[in-house]
């Protein structure tokens, strides 16, 4: 589980500072579903890189089970990021010189697993998001909505405790996109793993059970299963996911 | 998973890194046939200095003729009066081979007592002239001439004399013959100019000599050894008798040197001392020193010892040779060395520079495997591996070219001749012999000995060649390849490829993950 104390991430622009985080205090239980939904530039990427242990903070805390993630040297992260955290990109960020199965096994080559098994484990994952009869593709043969799947597969295929998606729908159709969410939901009902998902469309964000919104470097969490209390945080933030409810 | 990526992402940028590769390869190629090449001038810069120089000897030293008693012979044809005209004559002259003044043998012992010195030995270089003719008279305009030449102790412009002399004075009833002979030291076979090393041929007729020249047997003494040239000319072999200053030996057999000075007769030195009445001198000492590296500390010391005498060595006759080889061996060395450096160079530069670009194209792969666990050095391992396989292609490559150049350098360069200028090393015939026609003149004396300094550093047997003022040789020009050179060629090419790999991979586990992770492009 997540615990953020007063967590800020301060970047340099210019001649002056940019807030990307602000003050951030936040818990997540393991196992919660929770989207992430804020404006272009208002830090959702960067709140994914703190939980992800890809960036540290500026002042503040991230503990992970425990582990003050902000405290840890680089060599150590690594190693964390291994076993414990599943990223999907908006952009997928599949190696381009590796097809499918060797895309997911890619995940598994720090973890110390023997050839056979993390072969056995790459094609059962692939098989899991509907591609055991694309293991040989490469990234350029396949489609955009296929590429995210082999992502997810690379996510999820060393049975992480945390998945994190960065806008993983952002470059694909709307079918597809319902797709993807409703294979990432699926995973993370049967394996009940702790899934953060960042997402543009209130549609997708409602389905989770809690959203966090995240203005300004400001995140304020969202109860999406209270009807009555639409919008909490500020008032830009949630204004268009207001719009189709009240029928 | 490692060779797999590997491999594709070679093929995915192939022509980066055949690129590479092929700088890689040319710079090897370069430094094997510039190196093959160079040790095939030094090869034959050894065949030369061997030839010139005789194996086994690292050090020679002499002393140059001054002016005065010592320094050649005085001849006259002039009959003490003109009674004697008509009368035939016959002489012989037995002398220190030119240029070349004695040394006492006890020097020879001081050498070999030296630090760094592994043996010495002394020999007595003589040149045999015999001179048959018969007075003719008709001293007339002659007489002049030779009677200035006559009684001058150091004869310096005997070539003017000579020169004048023959066309005026009726040229008939000279005969004249030369020969060398050297003078071995018995005690001392492993040394010198009859040392195993040197001898091309007959090495079991010169094992017997030294044998039997040792011995107390008085007729044993008297043995000799012939040239095989000098043997073929007079058709002598084993048995025949050769006479020398009026001394008969008798001929054990014939044999052959590498040296091209050898002597046309090899006696004891005992013999060839009592022959010219320099008993306990010899003015050639052949040196061996213990190590190569101590061969100039010994040459110092040796000077130092001896101040009078000459000390010459291999190298110093290296610097005296001339000719295409010479021109082949600075190419070698100064040119092919620049060459070769400039384009390992070019090739190390161009591969780092490819790497890092592959690096920089791969941002967001390399965050993206950072991203999923993956430690720097792994990233930094297939980096690696990715330009040491450019490098070992290279290599490989690189190899293949070196043969091709070697071979086709050999064949480009063709035969080399070399030339051992006159510069110091006494190959300049005295002047007086030069014109060998001359003799024919009612009088005048030749071979007046060195002028001063003209033989300053000349050594016993060079001096022999009296023919030519340069002396050539003609070689065939090798190139030889050896498994050494390639290794370090080749290692040349992986050391650069790593240390391209080890540049790149450096930036990319520099690499922030979150910002390869933002970058889109
Ligand atoms: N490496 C960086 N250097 C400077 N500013 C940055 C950097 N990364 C992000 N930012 C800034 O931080 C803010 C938040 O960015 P980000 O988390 O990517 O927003 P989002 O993902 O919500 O679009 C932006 O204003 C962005 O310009
Ligand atoms: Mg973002």
């Amino acid at each position: 589980m997540y615990e953020l104390k007063k967590l800020s991430r301060v970047y340099p622009k210019g001649r002056g500072k940019v807030a990307a985080l602000s003050g951030v205090d936040l818990e997540i239980p393991d196992g919660e579903f929770i989207t992430v939904q804020g404006l272009t530039g208002h830090g959702k990427t960067t709140f994914l890189l703190m939980l992800g242990a890809l960036d540290k903070p500026t002042s503040g805390k991230i503990i992970f089970d425990g582990k003050d993630l902000g405290a840890m040297p680089e060599s150590q992260l690594v190693d964390v990021r291994a076993q414990n955290f599943g990223f999907i990109f908006q952009n997928y960020n599949l190696l381009p010189t590796l097809n499918a199965e060797e895309n997911v096994e890619a995940a598994l080559v720090p973890l110390g697993i023997p050839t056979a098994e993390r072969r056995a484990r790459s094609i059962a994952a692939l098989t899991e998001v509907g591609l055991g009869d694309r293991v040989g593709h490469f990234p350029s043969e396949m489609s955009g909505g296929e590429q995210q799947r082999v992502a997810i597969a690379r996510a999820l295929v060393k049975e992480p405790k945390v998945i994190l998606a960065d806008e993983p729908t952002g470059n694909l159709d709307e079918v597809t996109s319902l797709e993807i969410v409703a294979l990432m939901e699926k995973l993370w009902k049967q394996r009940g793993m702790t899934l953060v998902l960042v997402t543009h469309d209130t549609k997708v964000a409602r389905r989770a059970p809690r959203t966090a919104v995240i203005t300004k470097g400001k995140l304020t969490m969202r109860d999406n299963r209270a009807p009555k209390v639409i919008t909490q945080g500020p008032p830009g933030a949630a204004k268009p996911a207001g719009a189709p409810k009240p029928a | 998973m490692y060779f797999r990526y590997l491999g594709r992402e070679l093929r995915r940028r192939a022509r980066s890194a055949a690129l590479v590769a092929i700088g890689l390869a040319l710079g090897v190629g370069l430094v094997i046939t510039v190196t093959s090449y160079a040790a095939g001038v030094k090869a034959a810069q050894g065949q030369v200095l061997s030839s010139l120089y005789g194996v086994g000897t690292d050090l020679t030293v002499t002393k140059a003729a001054t002016a005065g008693p010592g320094g050649g012979f005085r001849f006259s044809g002039t009959p003490s009066s003109s009674a004697q005209a008509g009368q035939s004559f016959a002489q012989d002259h037995l002398t220190s081979a030119a240029g070349l003044t004695t040394i006492s043998a006890s020097d020879v012992t001081s050498i070999s007592k030296l630090k760094g010195v592994a043996g010495a030995t002394g020999a007595l270089a003589l040149n045999s002239v015999h001179i048959t003719g018969t007075f003719t008279g008709g001293f007339g305009p002659g007489a002049s001439a030779s009677a200035k030449a006559t009684p001058t102790p150091t004869p310096t412009p005997t070539a003017t004399a000579t020169a004048s002399a023959s066309p005026s004075a009726s040229s008939s009833g000279f005969g004249i013959s030369t020969f060398s002979v050297d003078g071995i030291d018995p005690t001392e076979p492993g040394l010198g100019l009859l040392s195993g090393p040197n001898i091309a041929s007959g090495a079991s007729v010169v094992g017997e000599w030294f044998t039997d020249v040792q011995s107390s047997n008085a007729s044993d003494q008297t043995l000799a050894l012939v040239s095989s040239a000098y043997a073929k000319q007079n058709s002598l072999k084993a048995g025949s008798t050769v006479t020398i200053s009026s001394t008969s030996f008798t001929v054990l057999g014939v044999v052959s040197v590498t040296e091209t000075d050898g002597a046309d007769i090899y006696i004891s030195l005992s013999e060839a001392q009592s022959l010219t009445g320099d008993t306990g001198d010899v003015n050639t000492i052949y040196v061996t020193a213990d190590t190569s590296n101590g061969i100039s500390t010994v040459q110092t010391e040796i000077q130092k010892a001896l101040p009078s005498v000459t000390v010459t060595s291999a190298s110093d006759e290296a610097s005296n040779i001339s000719g295409s080889l010479s021109t082949a061996s600075n190419l070698a060395n100064s040119l092919g060395l620049g060459l070769s450096i400039a384009v390992l160079a070019a090739a190390f530069v161009l591969a780092v520079l490819l790497t890092i670009a592959s690096v920089t194209r791969r941002v967001r792969e390399f965050g993206t495997l950072k991203a999923i666990g993956w430690h720097s050095r792994r990233i930094v391992g297939q980096v690696m591996g990715e330009t040491l396989v450019q490098g070992i292609i290279g290599g490989a490559v690189g190899i293949g070219l070196g043969v091709i150049g070697a071979f086709a350098v050999t064949k480009i360069s063709g035969p080399l001749t070399a030339t051992v200028g006159a510069t110091g090393l006494g190959s300049s015939a005295p002047s007086g012999f030069g014109g060998g026609g001359g003799f024919g003149g009612g009088g005048g004396g030749f071979f007046g000995g060195a002028s001063p300094g003209a033989f300053s550093s000349a050594r016993s047997g060079f001096a022999r060649t009296f023919a030519a003022s340069n002396h050539s040789v003609t070689l065939h020009m090798t190139a030889p390849l050896s498994l050494e050179v390639f290794g370090v060629a080749a290692g040349l090419a992986i050391v650069g490829a790593i240390i391209a790999g080890a540049i790149g991979g450096w930036r990319a586990a520099r690499l922030q993950p979150a910002v390869a992770l933002r970058r889109v492009e």
